[in-house]
């Protein structure tokens, strides 16, 4: 049994909702973060195969400018914690709302 | 056909600017000594910037004297306004016309100022007074001086700012601040009218090929403009002419002026006797050209000064303030001068002008010597026998009565003759007969105020008569000057063919329409000398008649008022013309104003403002609690949102 594109895009939806269900559900931002780098790394995937099953190289130079892209959120994101944390000595999303009504 | 004024000489120079930027900087320095409380300046500046420009009038009047006759002098200052195809320059003009005003305006005006000097005296605020004294002048001077219709509105409205200020100068008692509102809104009401003539002139001028308001174009287009649009000519004279009876105070804009007498003494002499009042006079006598073609506005604007003349003169029949007396009787004589130049009669009108400026100039200084004299009362029930105490302002007021009174040979009685005889000679019978009877009416009021002013029985109060004191010179002397020219002035315009005639006709014609544009029939001498004879001895009843009643045997009056008690009535009330207009106009337009306030604006307006800031505001209060501040929360929604529309494109395809 050969590995056929359907069995990388039905990985990468898996990979992609385990993260979405992260980023909903948990409520450590960290770990939001991280199901976040999930979601990314799905789309990259599927980008991958794609690219491989249309012989194209586009899809292959865009999962690297996601993975700078990402690489730079996850530097960004985690300063923006840190410096929650310090202040607030915490990093529970339910308890960081004060920007609201 | 005299001349037209194009072809005439003109001379360029840049003097005349300086007639009327002295008094500015007369103003100037009124604001200085104002400001920081140097009162001495102003003794200085106030009355010298106006007698500097008296000298420079006097500079400009010679140089005209020069030229042929029909000549101007001419300063082009600057672009006013070059809004093509609308260009206003600020121009400068001196003709006959404007020469005699300059010199009325600078030379009594000086008087006045030197007067205002004694009379101001402990005023804490002379400095502005003589600050707001100059600015007028000046804008009275920009007026007069004015060569376009523009130009002339400016001063136009400074006088009427001037007026306003002047007559609300004690504006600490809350009377004089109204009667100052009351004259800048009757003016304002005039002043609208006179815009709108002004632009409906340009409009038509324009669409004739001639966008131009200066005075020359427009006496040059008005035979073609009589032509084409006679319609047209008439509304804009009319519209002028309800301007000027705002500024003149006549009939049915005159309300104002009687309560003008709240500003002090020399403001009424100057601004509202002298000068500004004869601003209507002098707008339709510079305009008279145009006004020839229009035998109905010309009909309506004689029948207007000749119906004034002898309304206020009866209301002053039975005032007893002083200054109310000569109020009306100002009111009266310019009815006397717009029936002049209703009748066709211009250089008259311009002539009773000039002599009137100076005998009510000096009959107004004369009250306020009066005034001085006796702590500011005004009432002549309680004067007389002021002659022993004053005698010079006693002198210089009669020859002002006799000179008012028209008797031969002061002055308003070769002016005032010139026009009842105009008014005759044009065949409008009906208003000469009320200018007679107005010129009989004037005499015996003017002569009741001053028997019971300066002769008979002394009713003086004892605490005021112990005080009783002549004016210091710097107040008499404007009377003894004002005084001889009341006397001699008149004879500029002697009757046709009597000595040198009407030299001050001759002098103005090549200025004003001609006589004859309206159809005049030339008098007689005999039936001139009749007329002559007629008036005199109307004025010499009305005198006699004063005396009866007021000296001979006192008390006449009294028992004249009980038998016609509702006539007396009627004319004490002043006809009810202010109740009228308060019923009619001010009540009225008080409810409207009402009602837009409380349930236009009040209601609908802010209605419906504040209830669409409301309606959002109770929406927002639903709405904003979506926003959680729960990241969470946004993430879940941008995934319902995107599944959302991925589900809208897939069922779409």
């Amino acid at each position: 049994m050969s590995v056929s594109i359907e069995h990388f895009l039905v990985l990468a939806a898996l990979i992609f909702a385990i993260g979405c269900a992260g980023v909903l559900l948990r409520r450590n931002v960290i770990v939001m973060l991280m199901s976040v780098e999930l979601m990314l790394n799905a789309v990259n995937l599927t980008f991958v195969a794609l690219a491989r099953q249309s012989l194209s190289m586009t899809g292959q130079v865009i999962v690297f400018f996601v993975m700078t892209v990402a690489a730079a959120e996850v530097a960004v994101g985690l300063a923006i914690f840190l410096a929650i944390y310090s202040q607030r000595r915490t990093v529970n999303a339910d308890e960081l709302n004060l920007l609201r009504w | 056909m005299h001349p037209a004024p194009d072809t005439a000489a003109v001379l360029a120079t840049s003097l005349l600017r300086w007639i009327p930027l002295l008094p500015l900087l007369g103003v100037a320095c009124g604001i200085f000594a104002a400001t920081t409380n140097r009162r001495k300046l102003v003794h200085v500046t106030g009355p010298g910037s106006v007698l500097l420009a008296f000298v420079v009038a006097l500079v400009a009047v010679a140089q005209l004297w020069s030229l042929p006759a029909g000549g101007a002098l001419v300063d082009n200052v600057y672009t006013w306004i070059d809004v093509a195809p609308f260009h206003v320059d600020l121009t400068f003009r001196v003709d006959a016309l404007t020469s005699v005003m300059i010199l009325v305006i600078t030379g009594i005006g000086f008087l006045i100022h030197l007067y205002s000097l004694g009379y101001m005296h402990h005023d804490e605020d002379e400095a502005r007074f003589f600050a707001y004294l100059n600015l007028f002048t000046a804008s009275m001077l920009v007026l007069v001086l004015a060569d376009s219709l523009p130009v002339v509105f400016i001063g136009w409205e400074g006088v009427g700012a001037c007026s306003y200020l002047l007559i609300g100068f004690w504006y600490q008692d809350g009377a004089n601040a109204d009667a100052g509102r009351k004259a800048m809104i009757a003016n304002r009401v005039g002043d609208a009218a006179f815009l709108i003539g002004m632009f409906i002139l340009f409009w038509t001028l324009y669409d004739m090929g001639s966008p131009s308001l200066r005075f020359e174009d427009i006496n040059r287009m008005a035979p073609q403009l009589g032509q084409v649009a006679p319609h047209i000519v008439t509304a804009v004279c009319l519209l002028l002419l309800f301007g000027a009876t705002g500024k003149s105070a006549q009939l049915p804009l005159y309300i104002w002026l009687p309560d003008a007498m709240a500003g002090p003494t020399p403001v009424s002499a100057l601004i509202h006797a002298a000068t500004m009042v004869t601003a209507g006079v002098y707008m339709i006598a510079r305009l008279s050209h145009l006004y020839v073609f229009s035998p109905t506005a010309l009909t309506v604007v004689a029948t207007i000064g000749a119906v004034t003349a002898l309304f206020a003169a009866t209301m002053a029949l039975v005032q007893n303030d002083l200054k109310k007396i000569l109020a009306y009787s100002t009111i009266s004589q310019i009815g006397y001068m717009v029936l002049g130049v209703g009748v066709g009669a211009f250089s008259g009108g311009v002539f009773h002008l000039m002599t009137h400026a100076c005998f009510k100039a000096l009959l107004f200084l004369g009250a306020g010597s009066v005034m001085h004299a006796m702590s500011g009362e005004l009432d002549i029930h309680k004067m007389g026998d002021l002659k022993r105490k004053l005698p010079i302002t006693r002198a210089t007021f009669l020859v002002g009565c006799l000179a008012i009174g028209g008797v031969p040979p002061f002055a308003a009685f070769f002016s005032k003759d010139m026009i009842l005889e105009a008014a005759f000679a044009s065949g409008h019978t009906i208003l000469w007969f009320l200018g007679l009877f107005a010129a009989g009416l004037t005499a015996f009021y003017m002569f009741r105020a001053y028997f019971l002013t300066f002769e008979g029985e002394s009713r003086v109060e004892p605490e005021k008569a112990h005080h009783l004191h002549e004016s210091p010179l710097t107040m008499t002397i404007p009377l003894i000057v004002l005084a001889v020219l009341s006397t001699i002035a008149g004879w500029v315009g002697l009757p046709h063919g009597f000595l040198w005639g009407d030299e001050i006709g001759h002098y103005l014609a090549p200025v004003l329409a001609p006589h004859d544009a309206l159809g005049h029939h030339e008098i007689t001498t005999g039936t001139l000398l009749f007329l002559m004879v007629l008036t005199t001895g109307v004025a010499l009843l009305g005198i006699y008649v004063a005396y009866a009643f007021y000296l001979k045997s006192p008390g006449t009056a009294d028992r004249l008022a009980e038998r016609f008690r509702g006539v007396y009535t009627v004319l004490w009330n002043k006809y009810w013309v202010d109740e009228l207009y308060d019923a009619l106009i001010i009540r009225p337009y008080g409810i409207v104003s009402m009602f837009f306030w409380k349930v236009v604006d009040s209601m609908l307006i802010d209605g419906v403002v504040n209830g669409v800031g409301i309606g959002v505001s109770k929406t927002s209060d639903v709405w904003r609690r979506l926003e959680t501040g729960n990241v969470q929360h946004y993430a879940a929604a941008m995934l319902v949102g995107a599944v959302f529309t991925c589900g809208l494109y897939w069922l779409w395809s």
